[in-house]
């Protein structure tokens, strides 16, 4: 889970990492009030959870009130890449002397937490880390004996901070390691961290959260109902029924069990020339509901020609995934060709319920998958 | 011999008396798992399918010292604590199969376990299997397994299934299975389990199937760069056709920071002259080819 950026600035605040001064605002009035609040100069920032806001006009710095309400209802009204603009976030200007990157996140094969720095931030980090890795600072620290305060005066000398600055660096530094740790967080970054005539100011927010650990933050994952954030309509179905969809752009559905099985399925159709429109993973053990629900997802996308089942029976049983399959297509008025693959625990059991509901099906992934090509091609 | 388990395995189940820890008992002792005790906090004195249930670990350990290995079904939120519990007990190997356990809890219990020399199979994983061994310590069906010579490591379930499966069937067998689980952080790499495989005398060739994300298949083909390829290995990639910054399923299959692409992966593992599989059907080509030889 993403939190928006006046969200991650105000946890900030609260462990004290200086930010601009600023208001949130979800309508023009609030955007002009804020405004006469922060004063001129202003920066309105389109509250998105998207990448490369900034170049997409979704920062726009007002000069005056007009140009205020200017921008920000261009804001509302447009969006920003198509993502709708429910809140503005709006800031006073600050003067940049330099910017720095910095964040904390978790160094998957070391097993543990990094801090990533770099004195030239404000641009993409991933372009920095492709241009010139040596740029990238990274302090690692072993959960068993945590943050030290060697690990922060490594940070701030590998960083080349005068002694002001290195003390604020350390400072806020610490606040991200507290954060990550007490919002269970994958990712905490400032990117910019501005060195401005007042000293170092975190100039944007950016916070993941860890989804597995939301049953410890009751709040958030309460807010996550009213605001679904990047979360599409698909995507909020499949967290109520307990499978993973990710939507893509080509014809095929896809509906396999397990991540890797159901990749592997995406892969195959697209070897045999087909595109993939979605990856949906059933999950371990999915009784006939899941099933039905996510096959009755896919039928109803006018996008999907033809639906691919790759199932292969572990904690998985086949029985239930048939079921669940004749179900959908009962209760769906809408009539899509599938292609079947069905092996593994109750087969048999499984296999008789699609016969005796006139649904044919192989017992080869392969042979399925160049199935499914073949109607969507016939089908365009 | 088999690697990680094998006939002197002598297994503990945490959340024996679950639907998941009950079920998987009677299927692991059917198999021959040798399942000694189970626990379940508050259910002590009970039994599964004739396992003695006890209510901590370390009265399980008591009343049967030669446990050497605990299988982990507890749900996420308490899956750490039943964790801690098997190490402080002594017990050497520990497989998590719970699915959804907070990343934080995962790198301070990997850390915890290692610090004690505990090897971990998880968490998130479908286990450990060792056909020739009749030992089964996961949750795998037994169907896609036959005693043989091929060593296999994933990162994924069901593709195991499926690519064990196929093995079978071009008449090859398997040493040892091992899911090393899908999660961010696993307690087991694909550099480790590589390297028990090299000194398996049983294993003659390895496969090893990974996935979008991290940067495990990376390492394994820089160490095997640095270190010699000491027996063949063919390997599997899935999430070619996976977009960045999407997370597929696992919490580990996404690629972020421009990093995990499956193209990566690939391009790793065929500079070192381990050849890439485009299908799972393939793979078993591509084994009978290489480990037939």
């Amino acid at each position: 889970m993403r939190l928006y950026e006046y969200e991650g600035k105000r946890i900030f605040s609260e462990y004290k990492i200086p930010v601009p001064r600023g208001g949130i605002a979800s309508s023009l009035e609030e955007v002009e009030y804020r405004v006469r609040e922060i004063g001129l100069p202003s920066v309105l920032k389109a509250q998105v959870l998207i990448g490369g806001r900034g170049k997409a006009g979704g920062i726009r710095i007002a000069r005056s009130l007009e140009e205020a309400r200017e921008i920000a209802s261009r804001m509302f009204s447009e969006g920003v890449k198509n993502v709708p603009v429910r809140k503005i976030l709006v800031e006073e200007a600050v003067n940049i002397v330099k910017e720095y990157y910095l964040s904390i996140t978790i160094d998957r094969s070391a097993r543990k937490y990094v801090y990533l720095a770099s004195a030239e931030g404000g641009v993409d980090i991933e372009e920095i880390a492709a241009r010139k890795p040596e740029a990238i600072i990274r302090i690692y620290i072993d959960p068993v004996i945590g943050l030290r305060s060697y690990h922060l005066r490594a940070l701030a000398d590998k960083l080349g901070m005068d002694q002001d600055s290195s003390k604020t660096l350390q400072n806020i530094a610490e606040a991200l390691y507290k954060i990550m740790l007490s919002y269970d967080a994958d990712l905490v970054e400032i990117n910019p961290l501005a060195l401005t005539d007042k000293g170092l100011i975190a100039l944007d927010s950016k916070i993941t959260l860890d989804d597995n650990a939301l049953f410890r933050h009751k709040e958030l994952a309460e807010s996550l109902k009213s605001d679904p954030r990047e979360f599409t309509e698909e995507e909020v179905i499949a967290r109520e029924y307990g499978f993973s969809y990710v939507s893509l752009d080509g014809d095929i559905g896809v509906i396999g069990n397990g991540a890797g099985l159901t990749m592997a399925s995406l892969d195959l159709v697209a070897h045999y020339g087909g595109k993939p429109a979605n990856f949906l993973d059933i999950g371990g053990g999915a009784r006939a509901e899941r099933v039905k629900a996510a096959l009755l997802l896919l039928l109803r996308d006018p996008r999907i020609k033809v639906v691919f089942i790759n199932v292969y029976g572990g904690i998985t049983r086949c029985d239930e995934v048939a079921r669940g399959i004749v179900e959908a297509l009962k209760e769906s008025g809408i009539k899509k060709p599938l292609s079947v693959r069905l092996v593994g625990t109750r087969e048999e059991e499984g296999r008789k319920i699609l016969e005796e509901n006139g649904i044919s099906y192989f017992t080869s992934d392969e042979d399925a998958a160049k199935y499914a090509v073949e109607l969507a091609s016939r089908s365009r | 011999m088999a690697i990680i388990v094998d006939r002197n395995t002598v297994v503990l189940v945490q959340g024996i008396t679950g639907r998941e820890g009950s079920y998987h008992t009677e299927a692991m002792l059917r198999y021959g798992t040798r399942i000694v005790a189970g626990v379940t906090p508050g259910k002590g004195g009970t039994s599964v399918a004739g396992v003695p249930v006890y209510n901590t670990v370390d009265e399980a350990v008591r009343k049967h010292p030669e446990i050497n290995t605990s299988i982990i079904f507890v749900p996420a939120q308490f899956a750490p604590d039943a964790f801690y519990e098997a190490v402080d007990a002594g017990i050497k190997t520990i497989v998590v199969i719970t699915e959804g356990i907070p990343v934080h809890d995962e790198i301070k219990m990997i850390m915890y376990a290692r610090a004690k020399g505990v090897t971990v199979v998880g968490p998130n994983c479908p286990g450990v299997i060792s056909p020739g061994e009749k030992t089964k310590v996961g949750i795998m069906p037994e169907r896609s397994f036959t005693p043989g010579s091929i060593g296999i490591v994933s990162r994924s379930g069901t593709l195991t299934y499926e690519i064990s499966e196929a093995i079978t069937r071009v008449g090859l067998g398997h040493s040892t299975v091992v899911g090393i689980g899908g999660d961010p952080v696993t307690g087991m790499d694909f550099i480790e389990v590589v390297e028990m495989f090299f000194k398996d005398p049983q294993t003659k060739g390895i496969i090893v199937i990974g996935e979008i994300g991290g940067d495990a298949e990376e390492r394994l083909a820089s160490y095997i760069r640095s270190t010699g390829l000491r027996k063949p290995i063919i390997a599997f990639i899935a999430g070619k056709t996976a977009p960045p910054g999407k997370r597929m399923g696992h919490a580990g299959a996404i690629i972020t920071m421009g990093m995990g692409s499956a193209e990566s992966k690939i391009r790793a593992f065929e500079s070192i002259g381990i050849p890439v599989a485009s299908t799972p059907m393939q793979i078993a080509d591509l084994a009978a080819k290489v480990f037939k030889k």
